[in-house]
């Protein structure tokens, strides 16, 4: 029963929402981390160590290149004084190179790293390699998934074995594999993820190949002797954008998620490149006392999911409004 | 039935040697092996020499893999080179305590769906059914070592109410009976609720939605009419039809919930497969990645077709 045709609404809230944000992130994330602070550099450890968000400090370079962080600052005469971990200390005047009062929005972690920095350098990296492992993702299904769709019998036969087996292993567990048995590095860790994730879309887009290529429009193209490469790039793919595009979101939330585990299990993203997984994997210890380490980086993850969840949502949505109103055949 | 059993047994035994093959081939595509690891200089190359034959390193692949599948068919996962002992001894430890872990969750994962499903269709749209939406949409985001150490911060840390790790206490461990199954049912609260929170938002949003479509069905109109109240109409006559594919979703869960129980046995320290695999990876033991690979692999298919059967018991138009 199909119901009654209307005309496509607006954009439903949820794409724009999850997209808004996801937009957002990305820019707070590529731009802001070119202002932000260096995410490995380590100040002071002593004195600059688990400071609660919303700190402010003093950060002090000496002329012997260490930096010292203080709460206070004042000028005597010929010489600063500066409180350091409560304690009045003293430095000459030409010790000094330059004095600047820092804002740690987010704190900082053990090692006296600000907490912003780290979130924004990690959240370039995390989203980095959830969709440069996307693209790679989807270039394989897509590529594997249209030979079994449009070759049939033994390719298909072959293949989707294939891609059954890989869907039977835990996830995690070939992650961990692969993880174990490659060296960690960025390129090896897109390429794992990807390897773990293509199976899905193989499989969508097969079954799309397989209902499309019995259509008209299909047999027409090859009637006109279009060739299989033209057929696939300029008929097959546009029309499987639609549950495509709705699977891609899901999976990027997904892919974002298993390199948090991953970074997490410390098998990813490796240190001092922080990433969120490893981010909550180094802070993780201290959650009694800054439990705030752990759970900025954790919620940022279940955001971005959330965001992704939303888009796919969304796409159906629109999907469903957009195909009762312009039926395609 | 007997015809379908056996087929599906075959494609299972396929399906498992094909990720064995995988794997294997993975593995063997890794540059360097164990004996690398061992880097002091001091090592003689003979000594080197001697435990690259003693491992079997030193033959070509095929024959590994020759050899290595003949073992594991008769059910030798061979030699873990961090335990020192056996794989399967190893993983057969282990396996017990993650079914425990997993088993459980998944329970609560069913139970607790189910029952927010329930609350939702009280009234549908309303706020309460938005509230567990969107509860249930955040739910199935979080990752799951996130909800690990909320749990832990919360219900260990600030409120000292359950034990932060291991599966005994050092004074339950050496008591026996009832004493000692408390202990352990102290320690398995956090972690079981850990790996069911994140999978019961994927129950209750599948449910609601299959429950929503149920109810409007011709047999519970005329449940109504025959004076059935909305509730019974709902729990009795509505609820098994919506739960049917139910059991092919969880069935096709397996991976994820098998996935979910590794980083919970790792941040709870919980002596289970997970935990296994973990420290495998850590210090890069093959033959127990492998093994360990392969047996859940196995408990996936197995799994996946005992959910195959229990649908065509659960339903009689399905004839196997």
């Amino acid at each position: 029963m199909k119901p009654v045709a209307r005309p496509a609404g607006p954009l439903p809230v949820r794409l724009l929402l999850g997209s808004l944000f996801l937009a957002v992130l990305a820019v707070l994330c590529v731009v802001g981390s070119w202002f932000a602070a260096d995410p490995i550099e380590i100040l002071d450890p002593r004195a600059a160590s688990l400071l609660p968000p919303g700190s402010q400090r003093w950060v002090i370079a000496l002329t012997n290149g260490t930096t010292v962080v203080a709460e206070a600052v004042r000028r005597e005469e010929d010489h600063w004084v500066v409180l350091r971990r409560g304690n009045d200390e003293e430095l000459t005047a030409g010790e000094v190179t330059s004095l600047q009062l820092r804002n740690y929005w987010l704190g900082t972690d053990t090692l006296g790293r600000d907490v912003m920095a780290r979130l924004l350098h990690g959240g370039r990296v995390s989203l980095a390699v959830g969709s440069a492992s996307l693209i790679v993702a989807l270039i394989l299904g897509i590529g594997v998934g249209m030979a079994a769709g449009w070759r049939r019998g033994w390719t298909d036969t072959v293949l989707m074995r294939l891609v059954d087996g890989l869907m039977a292993i835990p996830m995690l567990f070939l992650l961990l594999l692969l993880a174990a048995v490659f060296r960690p590095s960025l390129p090896a860790l897109v390429a794992v993820l990807a390897f773990s994730s293509w199976m899905g879309v193989a499989r969508l887009v097969r079954g799309q190949v397989l209902s499309l290529r019995e259509r008209e429009f299909i047999l027409g193209a090859r009637a006109i002797g279009a060739s299989p490469w033209r057929i696939a790039v300029r008929h097959l793919l546009p029309n499987t954008m639609t549950p495509l595009s709705q699977d891609a979101a899901l999976r990027l939330g997904d892919l974002i998620l298993a390199e948090a585990s991953l970074s997490f299990l410390g098998l990813g993203v490796q240190p001092p490149v922080p990433s969120w997984g490893n981010m909550v994997a180094e802070s993780q210890t201290m959650l009694l006392d800054a439990w705030w380490l752990t759970f900025i980086p954790g919620a940022a993850v279940a955001l971005t999911v959330i965001a992704a969840a939303l888009v796919a949502d969304g796409i159906r949505e629109l999907a469903r409004t957009h195909e009762t109103a312009v039926p395609w055949t | 039935m007997v015809r379908w059993l056996l087929r599906r047994l075959g494609a299972g035994l396929v399906l498992v040697w094909l990720v064995a093959t995988v794997t294997f081939a993975l593995v063997s595509a890794a540059p360097g092996d164990i004996t690398q690891r061992l880097n002091d200089p001091r090592i003689p190359p003979a000594a080197r020499q001697r435990w690259r034959r003693d491992f079997g390193l030193d033959r070509p692949w095929p024959v590994r893999y020759a050899v290595w599948l003949r073992d594991a068919a008769m059910g030798d996962l061979g030699y873990s080179w961090l335990n020192h002992r056996k794989v399967l001894t190893v993983l057969g430890e282990a396996v017990p305590n993650t079914l425990a872990l997993a088993g459980l969750g998944l329970l609560l994962e069913i139970g607790g769906g189910v029952a927010l499903a329930i609350v939702q269709l009280r009234r549908p749209h309303g706020k309460g059914d938005r509230l567990i939406t969107l509860a249930s949409l955040s739910a199935y985001a979080l990752p799951p070592f996130l909800v690990a150490l909320a749990l832990l911060y919360l219900f260990s840390f600030r409120l000292p109410l359950f034990p932060p790790s291991h599966m005994f206490s050092p004074a339950g461990e050496l008591q026996h009976g009832l004493p000692r199954l408390l202990d352990l049912a102290h320690h398995l609260i956090l972690p079981v609720i850990a790996i069911g929170i994140t999978g019961m938002g994927a129950v209750a949003r599948y449910l609601r939605g299959s429950l929503l479509d149920e109810r409007s069905q011709h047999y519970v109109l005329a449940a109504r009419a025959r004076g059935a109240s909305e509730r019974r109409a709902l729990l009795a006559h509505a609820l098994p039809n919506a739960l049917l594919p139910l059991i092919t979703m969880v069935g096709m869960s397996l991976p994820f919930l098998v996935s979910g129980s590794l980083v919970i046995e790792v941040v709870f320290s919980w002596p289970g497969m997970g935990q296994v695999m973990y420290n495998a990876a850590l210090g890069r033991d093959v033959p127990l990645l492998l093994g360990g690979t392969v047996l859940a692999t196995v408990a996936v298919v197995a799994g996946n077709l005992i959910a195959d059967i229990a649908y065509a018991i659960a339903d009689p138009r399905v004839r196997l």
